[in-house]
């Protein structure tokens, strides 16, 4: 399955650039991401959460880079989900701005964890990847993932609808979390 | 803390809440001093715009104390004890709508931004106690409010107007004043106002301030029109007579050269015919504005004139004129409110006494009487123009 999406931050390339080549910084804004944990110069370890309590792990390696430019990487191993993308930052035509274009390419196995993330990523997956870049634009141009009463785990996109009414959180369920 | 939320089509009720906490670093907390119910609150009320949920805080409109700042917030921007107008889109001053004052269309602020691209093409920001399509932020009628992004929307009174002075510079004066401003009005122009509900009585008041040789207001609440004569404007009753025939008898036969909508997707004039058009399929969800104000003000508007959109419209409308827009070279603009772009130069006319905002206010009650404030403004009783309420 290939997804793509596209969006344009009010920041400069070799910033946006930065801020995606440490890769620990994913999880902050991509839904399914759990984890990224460095273990070397161009590899990773990868920690996603599917439905069902499923997790998926992978390793991944970066395999081109052009600073400010782009970044391409693909999982290592036997992955449970075997997976590659590119991201590629170019300057936008307001002289300020970069776009942040993605590829992403899932190969969705069989058995039941091919199943299960079959159907996590088949209900909205671009709507998910379009999210996640929405929020990353967040992080880059306010600093923070924005939430909202009806929406205040930030990035958990699974949980967008149905949401919570438009009212503050009791203790109880601040401190609960997204998974009350 | 109290709050009056929504509680099915129709209802609303105030109710027990949690207090509000801040969740972003750049939030702070307002203790409400006064809060006010919106025309587009009843849209949101009778079910028109979509995705409210039981139990939504209402309100967009409101002003108060900052009790508590996040950490993000600096301190020449907003401290605690700050007397506080909020602005109802959220706006994160960073991304390029920002950057173009279009604040109503900023990029960040909307966490449902993947519903309302559904919608509307491309997401708008976040508002407060305005559904979940615009982000699902608590609002306003309520003891005390987050607001995020505190640094970049709040304005701060330091002088010692009233809380009534001030508290439209929120949304329904900038409202008007933009409706007015899009204009482009010159010292000949008569300019026609369809509304003269608290929208439209401002959007009258600043085409006069911004020079207009005369104001027409179009609405049929006699009471409304009353009101909109007192401040100087001419008033016209779509009830007692044809509108069309007396704009043009008001204007030696050309037409108004500017023409505001501040009515929106629930007019209710119009000809016959049409407006069963229109209810029908409103009520088949198949056209969901019924629009009798922008066509008649585009079918009145002098060619090469303006039609000033400021009503609240929410998705799809058809026998729209299209054929006289483009053939008598009208220029067509709109929008929601940019407020923040307007909230400074506003204050500094109602300090020089160049606009009275208090003019429309005719009810104040306490918060908790919210329902009963619901229903006058809806059913137009007691001569119900603007209420105010008091946490
Ligand atoms: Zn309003
Ligand atoms: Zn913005």
């Amino acid at each position: 399955m290939d997804l793509t999406a596209t969006t344009t931050i009010r920041r400069p390339a070799s910033e946006v650039y930065a801020f995606w080549r440490d890769l620990e910084n994913l999880p902050t804004f991509m839904a399914h991401l759990e984890q990224v944990r460095t273990t070397g110069d161009r590899t990773s370890h990868w920690a996603a959460a599917a439905p069902f309590g499923t997790d998926v792990e992978w390793d991944a390696e970066i395999i081109e880079e052009t600073p400010g430019e782009k970044i391409a990487w693909r999982s290592t191993g036997d992955a449970d989900v075997p997976n590659a993308g590119t991201v590629r930052f170019v300057p936008a035509p307001d002289g300020v701005s970069t776009e942040v274009h993605v590829v992403i390419v899932y190969d969705i196995p069989g058995g039941a964890v091919g199943k299960a993330v079959a159907k996590y990523f088949g209900e909205e997956p671009h709507q998910q990847l379009d999210d996640d870049l929405r929020r990353l634009k967040q992080v880059l141009e306010t600093g923070e993932v924005v939430r909202s009463d009806g929406a205040p785990w930030g990035k958990r996109a699974r949980k967008e609808f149905p949401q919570r009414p438009a009212q503050p959180l009791s203790d109880a369920e601040l401190e609960k979390g997204a998974d009350a | 803390m109290r709050a009056n939320t929504w509680s099915g089509r129709n209802k609303v009720e105030v109710r027990d809440v949690p207090d509000p906490k801040i969740l972003n670093n750049r939030d702070a907390i307002v203790r409400i001093t006064s809060t006010a119910i919106c025309g587009s609150d009843l849209h949101l009320v009778d079910g028109y715009v979509p995705t409210m949920q039981d139990g939504d805080i209402l309100g967009h409109e409101f002003m108060g104390e900052v009790i508590e700042v996040g950490s993000g917030v600096p301190g020449e921007k907003l401290r605690v004890g700050d007397r506080v107008v909020v602005p109802f889109p959220i706006a994160c001053g960073a991304c390029a709508a920002c950057a173009a004052e279009l604040y109503s269309c900023c990029e960040n602020t909307n966490p449902n931004a993947g519903i309302a691209e559904k919608m509307f093409g491309h997401p708008v920001a976040g508002i407060f106690g305005y559904s979940h399509l615009t982000g699902g932020f608590a609002g306003g009628q309520a003891q005390y409010a987050r607001v995020p992004f505190a640094d970049v929307g709040p304005l701060k009174i330091e002088s010692d107007l009233t809380d009534e002075q001030v508290l439209f510079l929120s949304d329904i004066l900038p409202t008007g004043y933009m409706g007015a401003e899009m204009c482009d009005i010159q010292s000949s122009d008569v300019v026609a106002v369809w509304g003269a509900g608290p929208v439209g009585q401002f959007a009258m008041d600043s085409a006069r301030v911004l020079g207009a040789a005369k104001v027409i207001a179009i609405d049929k609440e006699p009471y409304r029109l009353q009101m909109a004569e007192r401040a100087g404007h001419i008033p016209v009753n779509f009830d007692e007579v044809d509108v069309r025939s007396t704009l043009l008898e008001l204007t030696g036969g050309r037409g108004p050269d500017k023409c505001i909508d501040a009515v929106g997707l629930e007019a209710d004039h119009g000809s016959a015919h049409i407006a069963a058009y229109d209810r029908v399929k409103q009520a088949v969800r198949s056209e969901t504005e019924r629009p009798h104000a922008l066509r008649q003000a585009i079918m009145s508007c002098r060619s090469g004139g303006v039609v000033s959109v400021i009503g609240v419209y929410g998705g799809l409308l058809d026998k729209f004129p299209a054929g006289a827009w483009m053939n008598r070279s009208l220029t067509l603009r709109t929008g929601q409110c940019h407020v923040q772009r307007y909230m400074k130069p506003l204050l500094e006319r109602i300090e020089r006494g160049e606009i009275d905002p208090t003019r429309i206010i005719t009810h104040t009650l306490a918060l908790d009487e919210a329902e009963q404030g619901f229903n006058l403004f809806k059913n137009k009783q007691d001569n119900c123009e603007k209420v105010v309420l008091k946490p």
